[in-house]
């Protein structure tokens, strides 16, 4: 059977940086995949190279099967995406919101209506479809969005830092629809810097410096590093650069890689600076 | 289609939803035309003249009874001695002064008769060099403040008109005086405004259609919805075209509101055939379009899509395309320069259907095509369905 995400010596480079360095990585369909990293690992961009959004400097990628650099529209058909920005339209009502997702992904107009009443019925929001969306609690807008990218029935979901600056209960909510979601068959590719998060997953990678040091499920992670929790595997992985943690070679010791606190809940408000500047404007 | 369609929906819900914006480009264009129809008015009315007759003959009197008599011309009162001219300028009493030497009357009558030919005030005549040769001592002699040296101008030519029609050169004796009658086609009364409202329609499509589609796409850069759509299966060109849609409405609205308004305030004619000016606007509004996305694959945030937009668009259009200044009379570096602006091909082309009722323009339609075609094809090319530039 096919990967959902499958990568080998993945690498993106912006100038002399290098965000992605010779990334391998396979998704089986199904999963909920938690993809973690300090900020500035080089998640986002990785992402945005699964989604078709930035070219691979090196290296390919295979989603759903298919080959990132030569099946690239194919795959924006099997996949859905939404960013660290939750894309939704401020000045929208819920409803347009809704149905401007469903047709940029060319579904008919009845399915558009038939999936948005489910969704605005699942999100409680029945009554509020026509407000406008900047009017709506952000713990509403982030699951809004997860329903709507996920509105096409993708094969995959691509979720970047999807619940940043919400408290406990509505990333508890949140976290209910990615399951769901991924009981309907739709693999889940999620990057998240809550480590509480992370033991929702059903297995997780840890990325330093463009580099997966760590794969495993959590309870695996734990037990090779011997932390009690995902936050002190993630920071064991984290300060040794892989070496400690041992699941897989690290390129290099990076002792004391950038992990200072940020992966606390709420720290940094869930926000991640763009490696290399892939958009001037965040700076 | 279908994603287009959703495209251009969503484009119109942000528009609707925005009506001070949605106002301020409607408004704004009419607002233009107004402004801009009184304002660059390169007519001359009441311009203060004063007078200084040292002949004091009957012929002279004459003549200055005959200048005054034109309707542009205000009598500022007579001045008695030649030293009373400059501070009088100074203090601006004046615009202009006309000196009658001392033998003026006996130069005219010494010249066989000829008769004086009458100012016809409804028509502007235009005058040949020959009519006030600067030599001879009986010559009515001129003095314009030229410190508004384009002012001066008109009312240099104005005066020479004037002169013509009431005296006439001194110079040949004998000649039949030279009278140089010029009719003017097609805009009879030179109004100004006839010349500028085309020019204005030229201005305001390509300055909204521009700035509203760089903006517009501009925004969901700032925002990251783009990088949302940008993972869809949708097409660039479908992209690109589902948003521009709308502001090709707008922009069309404004053209028609622009010419109602100079039809109504400004009694612009409309001589040629509509369908004509609809198509090669449509040309003119794709450039226009091309150009508004260029910049915003250029321009990463809406503050920079604006002023390009702007810089690129009024400030070219203005000035080097014809629209106030005459493109003939511009040293040829501004010509080489304005050639490259689509509004120097699509002005003649406007201007030529509303007042001469020609419809048939190859050469500036075939241009304004060829832009068309290369803006449109560079934008959607780099527009790329990735976020990179």
């Amino acid at each position: 059977m096919d990967h959902a995400v499958k990568a080998e010596g993945l690498t993106r480079r912006f100038g002399d940086f290098t965000a992605v360095d010779r990334l391998d990585l396979a998704v089986a369909p199904g999963e909920i995949f938690g993809f973690l990293g300090a900020n500035g690992a080089g998640k986002t961009t990785a992402i945005r190279m699964f989604c078709g959004l930035l070219a691979p400097s090196e290296g390919e990628a295979w989603i759903d099967g298919l080959s990132l650099s030569r099946s690239a529209e194919a795959i924006k058909q099997r996949i859905g995406y939404m960013s660290q920005r939750f894309s939704l339209y401020d000045d929208l009502t819920i409803e347009e919101n809704i149905e401007f997702s469903g047709g940029i992904h060319g579904m008919p107009r009845a399915e558009i209506r038939r999936v948005g009443a489910a969704l605005t019925a699942r999100l409680g929001l029945e009554r509020a479809r026509g407000r406008l969306t900047r009017e709506v609690p952000l713990g509403f807008k982030q699951r809004l969005a997860l329903g709507c990218a996920a509105l096409h029935r993708p094969r995959i979901l691509f979720l970047d830092e999807p619940t940043g600056g919400v408290d406990p209960l509505a990333r508890r909510e949140f976290w209910d629809l990615i399951y769901e979601t991924a009981a309907e068959g739709t693999t889940v590719f999620v990057t998240t810097h809550y480590m509480d998060e992370a033991e929702y997953c059903g297995r997780v990678s840890i990325m330093v410096r463009g580099r997966i040091t760590a794969l495993g499920s959590p309870a695996q992670l734990k037990r090779q590093t011997g932390g009690a929790t995902m936050e002190e595997v993630f920071l064991r992985v984290v300060e040794g650069g892989g070496e400690r943690g041992g699941i897989l070679p690290a390129a290099d010791g990076a002792g004391g890689a950038s992990a200072n606190g940020a992966m606390g809940p709420g720290a940094n408000g869930g926000k991640e600076p763009n490696p290399g500047g892939a958009r001037g404007e965040e700076a | 289609m279908k994603r287009l369609l959703a495209i251009a929906r969503k484009e119109l819900r942000h528009i609707l939803r925005d009506p001070r914006s949605l106002l301020v480009a409607l408004v704004m264009p009419a607002a233009m035309v107004v402004l801009y129809g009184y304002g660059i008015d390169t007519e001359l009315r009441d311009l203060p003249l004063g007078i200084l007759d040292e002949d004091r003959t009957e012929a002279s009197r004459a003549l200055i009874r005959r200048v005054l008599a034109s309707e542009f011309i205000r009598d500022a009162g007579r001045i008695e001695r030649r030293a009373e001219i400059e501070p009088a300028f100074r203090r601006e009493r004046f615009r202009a002064v006309m000196v009658v030497p001392p033998g003026y009357g006996e130069a005219e009558l010494g010249s066989s008769g000829a008769r004086v030919s009458r100012a016809d005030p409804a028509r502007i005549q235009a005058l040949s060099q020959a009519s006030l040769p600067a030599s001879n001592q009986a010559q009515v002699q001129l003095l314009i403040d030229g410190a508004d040296a384009s002012t001066a101008a008109i009312v240099e030519s104005y005066l020479r008109a004037a002169l013509a029609g009431a005296g006439r050169g001194a110079g040949e004796a004998g000649a039949p005086p030279a009278d140089p009658r010029v009719r003017i086609l097609f805009n009879p009364e030179l109004e100004s405004a006839h010349f500028i409202v085309p020019g204005l329609v030229a201005v305001i499509l390509i300055m909204i259609c521009a700035l509203l589609t760089s903006i517009a796409i501009t925004r969901e850069k700032e925002t990251g919805t783009m990088e949302q759509v940008l993972t869809t299966p949708v097409r660039p060109a479908q992209l690109v075209l589902g948003k521009v849609a709308p502001y090709l409405l707008i922009a069309i609205a404004d053209a028609i509101l622009v010419l109602a308004v100079g039809r109504i305030v400004f009694h612009v004619p409309m001589r040629g055939s509509w369908g004509a000016l609809a198509g090669y606007s449509f040309l003119y509004l794709m450039v226009a379009l091309g150009l508004g996305l260029l910049i915003s694959t250029v321009a990463r945030s809406q503050r920079v899509a604006m002023t390009v937009a702007l810089v690129a668009t009024m400030l070219p259009t203005i000035i080097l395309s014809g629209f106030v200044f005459p493109f003939a009379s511009m040293p040829w570096p501004l010509q080489a320069l304005g050639r490259v602006i689509p509004a120097t091909y699509y002005l003649p082309i406007i201007r030529g259907i509303m007042l001469t009722g020609r419809a048939w323009y190859p050469l500036e339609g075939a241009v304004l095509a060829g832009m068309a075609v290369l803006l449109l094809a560079l934008s959607i090319r780099r527009f790329g369905t990735r976020l990179e530039a």
